[in-house]
């Protein structure tokens, strides 16, 4: 199989970029810093990573709220003009298809951000449990970078031409012109920093990346795959094909908060609406391993010689210096202190389930 | 471009080994220590183990990934680099030098080990 590769693929070079397969896509897992320092300037300064392998769907027309509303767990209908949503969507059987970020651009007209590996699924998925939605698959001409970091707003205040510091926590802005470059501007992200994703034609795609990278005001630098992923795991961001899949519930990867049961109907209702009756049989922990090494995913879970699950993420948290992870294991076992073993390559390690996120980002008055 | 001393051995492994009379110096390349990125653990034998040509002896960990150490010569280890344990980032920043690995005392010279030049041709392939 041939590897997908977005428009910003020929400048990966220049900044000394490493690229892995991922989900289909040739992507830079790290530039010429690396993963720990990528990891620590969005931590404390603003790093700038292309995620233009995420899809995009508009859906639109007058039956475009309902139809959404259909097929995500989260609510559509209390979504203002300019307000955007995260919400998993489900299987009739409750299992996970993808989890999407849904944006409001108009009354009846909605953009649908899904995971690379899964534009095809969902694209199908929403076509047969909405056959008369009106879907247009945008993937191809949008490209997504997203800027990261507590100096991120600084920054972008000083290179748009709308004021970027009011907007709020999941709302964006559209028709901002960033370096002169026209932007859906939003103020979302996967790394547990303040920060903004920025959508843009794929031909202006270059000109925003090099222009962010080689302005000299802010010291902003390319952050790969690696440092997006060990930034997520710290802030216990989801990652579809590890904490969310198929087979995974979003009850039992700890996502009610975004699943309204409430709704009349949506798709897997039924499915979740009993599992929440039961009791989920899984839940997702975070643990710390109190030894050396990283347990990483699919490392079997041992609570006093009986494997109660298995780990989906791991890592070596650069934040805390700590190795951590999440692991999908029997409920009953789902208690913070809890120390267990985890096999690492055949070595049984030591490991204690703690709470989650592992970090979260100072408050800060503004 | 990493960097490859023509003074020392390699395997196709990447490892490098400096033989000083009877002792055996090994770490892991410039070039072995890019490819894994920033290095958080390395796991190595004690004193007094032995380790033998083309077996692992230890394991090198990465925020990325994990690696096994092959041994490029068999005999027993005299000394391990246990600053490695606190700062296993010179793996990275000083391959060659604060980045060592272990001694091992060897009886024989090994036999299947590459020059500079042929580990090079090896990795720019």
């Amino acid at each position: 199989m041939t590897l997908k590769r977005t428009p910003l693929f020929p400048l990966y070079d220049r900044y000394g970029g490493k690229t892995v397969p991922f989900g289909g896509w040739d992507m830079p897992v790290q530039y010429r810093d690396g993963i720990l320092q990528e990891h620590i300037a969005v931590r404390t300064r603003v790093g700038l990573f292309d995620v233009s392998h995420m899809g995009e769907f508009e859906f639109s027309g007058e039956n475009a709220e309902s139809a959404i509303n259909r097929l995500i767990t989260n609510d559509v209908t209390r979504l203002q003009i300019g307000q955007a949503l995260y919400s998993p969507v489900c299987h009739e059987n409750g299992g996970t298809v993808d989890d999407v970020l849904v944006y409001r651009l108009a009354e009846d007209h909605f953009m649908v951000v899904v995971n690379a590996a899964n534009i095809e699924k969902d694209f199908n998925h929403f076509r047969a449990c909405e056959p008369n939605a009106v879907i247009k698959d945008r993937s191809k001409e949008l490209a997504l970078l997203a800027l990261q970091g507590p100096q991120a707003v600084d920054f972008l205040e000083t290179v748009a031409d709308q004021s970027v510091r009011s907007i709020p926590y999941y709302h964006f802005l559209q028709n901002v012109s960033v370096f002169g470059i026209s932007c859906l501007v939003s103020r979302t992200g996967y790394t547990g920093e303040d920060g903004f994703e920025l959508y843009v034609h794929h031909r202006d795609a270059q000109a925003l990346m090099s222009a962010i990278l080689e302005q000299k005001e802010y010291p902003v630098i390319p952050v790969g795959l690696g440092a997006r992923d060990t930034l997520r795991l710290e802030a216990r961001l989801p990652l579809y094909g590890h904490e969310l899949g198929d087979d995974i519930s979003p009850l039992e990867a700890g996502l009610s908060p975004f699943v309204k049961l409430d709704k009349e109907t949506f798709v897997g209702r039924d499915a979740l609406l009993a599992e929440r009756e039961k009791g989920v049989a899984r839940k997702l922990v975070g643990f710390e391993l109190t030894e050396r090494g990283i347990a990483r995913a699919d490392c079997d879970v041992f609570f006093e010689g009986e494997r109660i699950g298995f780990v989906t993420s791991g890592t070596f948290s650069p934040t805390l210096q700590k190795s951590i992870g999440l692991a999908l294991i029997d409920a009953r076992f789902a208690e913070v202190g809890r120390t267990c073993e985890i096999d690492v390559r055949g070595k049984r390690l030591q490991a204690v389930f703690v709470k989650t996120p592992f970090y979260r980002r100072p408050k800060t008055i503004s | 471009m990493s960097h490859t001393p023509k003074d020392l051995r390699y395997t196709k492994e990447h490892e490098w080994i400096r033989i000083q009379e009877k002792t055996a110096y090994i770490g892991i390349t410039d070039f072995a220590q890019d490819e894994l990125g920033d290095i958080v653990f390395v796991e190595l034998p004690s004193v007094g183990d032995e380790v033998r040509e083309g077996e692992t002896f230890g394991t090198v960990e990465s925020v990325k990934t994990v690696s096994d150490l092959y041994s490029p010569v068999t005999g027993v280890v005299v000394e391990v680099n246990e600053s490695l344990n606190d700062n296993p980032e010179n793996v990275n920043s000083k391959p060659y030098e604060l980045g060592w690995m272990i001694a091992v005392e060897i009886k024989e010279d090994p036999t299947h080990l590459l020059t500079a030049e042929e580990y090079e041709a090896l990795t720019n392939a």
